[in-house]
């Protein structure tokens, strides 16, 4: 049966729409009036986010292709808008920047005076959000949020956020979502959600404010109408099927070897192998270079440096991204507790895969893959995983 | 658009205050003597044993330090620092009357509220005694009732021993004090050798027993190891575990030991909570 579109002015929450790509370009046009809006963009060879000002910029017709060590694009006349997958970038580099000033002062007659930042004057908008960013986002919102003390930076800038999330089409031979229970579909979060049809998008509202975007746009003419029956049960097929396609992946000869993590018991099993000799293993390739935890979406050790005026008068306290494979992230008076790139490596994949579960009754990995395809020498923690789960304890 | 702090929730508020007095300890350890400019503040400002204070030198950096004075006169907060490195060493050449900034109290502090009825044996390795002195005081001061206290303190030389002058007072109030030194030199009469010879010979009864611990981790699990032997269960030794930290709120993850955050979770564990990860190497 096919009901007649009704008037989207009517619609709720949890509602689908016909979006066409005109509608898209409005909505970025519409954010961007009280927004910084930005997007997935191809620039130095990866689609990173940038500032996005319209659909024209989006990566619409490229592809990528990752592996252990591995990001390329290539043109492919059928892909669509958001049939690459993530890029190096996450909502992490926006929501916890590599550089922030967390606190700063001011001396005068030798009092020294706190100073406060209004937060940023404009609202982020992402434009792209996948469901493994999505997942992210919550679990670096229990780390910033909801650890007993709030970080004001990010809560200011989270409680503005506004987020375009996308269902994926497609997934990289690195994706392992479906094991993290954290995607290809996006979960409740949103603001707004678009599966990518043939020539159009099915956006489903996601909050009070996709859906207030959502009338705004509906008295301009950018051709929204509701979505049939028969569209949203398409639209929701699109990441079910994909699931199940994650799922039945199987390794092929001459193509990149599809990834999962058996998460049975990963808590347990990570805690028993503390001393097995596959860390030293690791060791003798890993580089300690800090790739993996800088592109990781949840990754969130920084540390604080001193940033002073030449009359020393002014000082910002300056928070950067730090990394537990580098020495100084357990330097203690006496050496740092973590000497070995095999007590550093073992340290960052048991704080993601264990010590998270006990910390935040979560695992801090989403199964983006991130870390697999900018690792240098192609480390990649799910063969790691499956390494120390069919060996026996030392 | 810049105004003075205003949301006393964050986390990077630090709060000015002015060093009153120093004291010079023992070699490269002095104890500062700071209370807090802002009247409100100071008079909100409670801290337990065992607890902690980043102390904040603007343009130099931070550095966690344990409060070291009575819980009595919360008003006068000591901190007792070794000069090691670019925070304490600014310390090392600070003078009366000079500002410092203060975040805190943070930390899980020694398990104060669990000592009634106790024989509590405090082991102290060199400067671990700074954390544990608050809560000599405490226990000299009879707040809490435990039923017997002896205090062990370990150090490389007589010379190093901290807080000497206090001992007779400790004495006075009826705690147990057994200073022991690696290297006797200067006249020594004491016993030589590491805290936990004296911990061998030390009359105690193991199920009233609580046992305290603070010094390097090698010692603490020397220590622990020593009072399982004498019949202490695991979850009546507490130790107090040091790590890099550069937050405090659990936000930095530097100081992360197993899923423990040392900062928030610590630095005082019960050692049962860390045994499996006090037995990794590098942990
Ligand atoms: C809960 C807690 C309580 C504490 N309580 C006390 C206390 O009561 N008293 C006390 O004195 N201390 C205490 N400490 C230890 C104290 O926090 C540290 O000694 C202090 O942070 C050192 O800071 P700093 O800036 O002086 O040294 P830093 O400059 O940070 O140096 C620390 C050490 O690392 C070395 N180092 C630094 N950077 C490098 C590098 N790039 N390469 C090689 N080596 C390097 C330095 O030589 C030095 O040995 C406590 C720590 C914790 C966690
Ligand atoms: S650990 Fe790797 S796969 Fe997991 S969330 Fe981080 S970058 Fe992605
Ligand atoms: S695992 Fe790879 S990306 Fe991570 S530090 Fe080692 S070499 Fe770098």
């Amino acid at each position: 049966m096919v009901v007649s579109p009704s008037p989207i002015s009517e619609r709720n929450i949890g509602d689908w729409l016909r979006l066409p790509p005109a509608g898209l370009q409005l909505l970025i046009e519409t954010l961007a009036e009280n927004h910084r809006v930005v997007g997935p963009q191809v620039a130095d060879g990866a689609v990173v986010y940038r500032d996005l000002r319209g659909i024209a910029e989006l990566p619409v017709g490229w592809l990528d292709e990752q592996d252990g060590g591995r990001y390329r694009l290539h043109q492919d006349p059928t892909a669509g808008f958001f049939d690459h997958v993530v890029g190096p970038h996450s909502l992490k580099n926006f929501l916890f920047p590599a550089r922030e000033t967390v606190a700063s002062f001011v001396r005068t007659d030798g009092e020294w005076v706190q100073q406060t930042h209004a937060p940023e004057d404009r609202p982020l908008a992402v434009i792209g959000v996948r469901a493994c960013d999505m997942a992210a986002l919550r679990i670096q919102d229990k780390v910033f949020l909801g650890s007993g003390h709030v970080d004001p930076g990010y809560q200011a800038r989270r409680q503005r956020l506004f987020t375009v999330a996308v269902n994926c089409r497609r997934a990289a031979a690195t994706c392992f979502c479906h094991s993290m229970a954290c995607g290809p579909a996006v979960e409740p979060g949103f603001d707004l959600a678009l599966t990518e049809r043939d020539g159009w998008f099915a956006c489903q509202i996601g909050s009070p404010a996709g859906h207030a975007l959502i009338q705004r746009l509906a008295t301009a003419d950018a051709g929204i109408v509701s979505c049939t029956v028969e569209e949203v049960d398409a639209a929701k097929q699109v990441s079910i099927d994909l699931e199940a396609s994650m799922h039945a992946r199987q390794p092929e000869a001459g193509a990149p070897r599809p990834r999962s993590l058996d998460t049975h018991g990963i808590r347990d099993l990570l805690y028993a192998q503390m001393e097995h000799p596959r860390w030293e293993e690791v060791a003798t390739r890993c580089l300690s270079c800090t790739n993996c935890t800088l592109v990781c979406p949840t990754c969130f050790c920084s540390s604080v440096t001193e940033v002073a005026d030449l009359s020393g008068d002014h000082v910002e306290r300056e928070r950067h991204w730090a990394s537990c494979f580098t020495l100084d992230h357990a330097r203690m008076h006496g050496g740092s507790v973590r000497s070995s790139t095999a007590s550093r490596y073992r340290q960052w994949v048991t704080h993601k895969l264990a010590g998270w579960i006990d910390q935040f009754d979560s695992s801090g990995c989403t199964g983006c893959g991130r870390c697999i395809t900018w690792c240098p020498v192609g480390i990649d923690l799910t063969e790691e995983v499956a390494a120390l789960r069919h060996s026996d304890p030392p | 658009m810049i105004s003075p702090v205003a949301q006393a929730t964050d986390p990077w508020r630090s709060h000015p205050a002015r060093i009153v007095r120093i004291a010079e300890e023992i070699g490269g350890v002095r104890s500062y003597d700071l209370v807090l400019d802002n009247t409100a503040v100071r008079a909100a400002y409670r801290f337990v044993p065992g607890q902690f204070n980043m102390l904040y030198l603007p343009g130099i950096g931070e550095a966690a330090i344990s409060i070291s004075s009575s819980m009595a006169t919360p008003d006068l907060l000591t901190h007792t620092v070794r000069s090691v490195g670019n925070v304490t060493a600014a310390l090392a050449r600070a003078k009366v009357g000079d500002p410092v900034l203060i975040r805190g109290p943070f930390g899980n502090p020694w398990p104060v509220d669990r000592l009634a009825d106790r024989d509590v044996v405090i082991v102290a390795g060199g400067l671990g005694l700074a954390s544990q002195r608050s809560l000599i005081d405490a226990l000299a001061r009879h707040a809490t009732a435990c039923r017997s206290t002896a205090v062990i303190h370990g150090a490389k030389r007589p010379a190093d021993l901290l807080f000497q002058s206090e001992y007779a007072a400790w004495k006075a109030a009826g705690i147990d004090m057994h200073p022991i030194v690696d290297v006797g030199e200067g006249g020594w009469s004491g016993p030589v050798g590491l805290v936990t010879k004296l911990l061998d010979t030390l009359p105690l009864d193991p199920q009233s027993t609580t046992l305290l611990c603070c010094g390097p981790d090698r010692m603490m699990t020397a220590v622990a190891e020593k009072a399982f032997a004498r019949g202490v269960p695991a979850d009546e030794v507490y130790l107090s575990l040091e790590r890099n930290m550069s937050c405090a709120v659990a936000h930095c993850g530097l100081c992360q030991f197993g899923p423990l955050f040392v900062c928030r979770d610590g630095p005082v564990f019960s050692f049962d909570r860390i045994a499996q990860f006090l037995a990794v190497p590098q942990c």
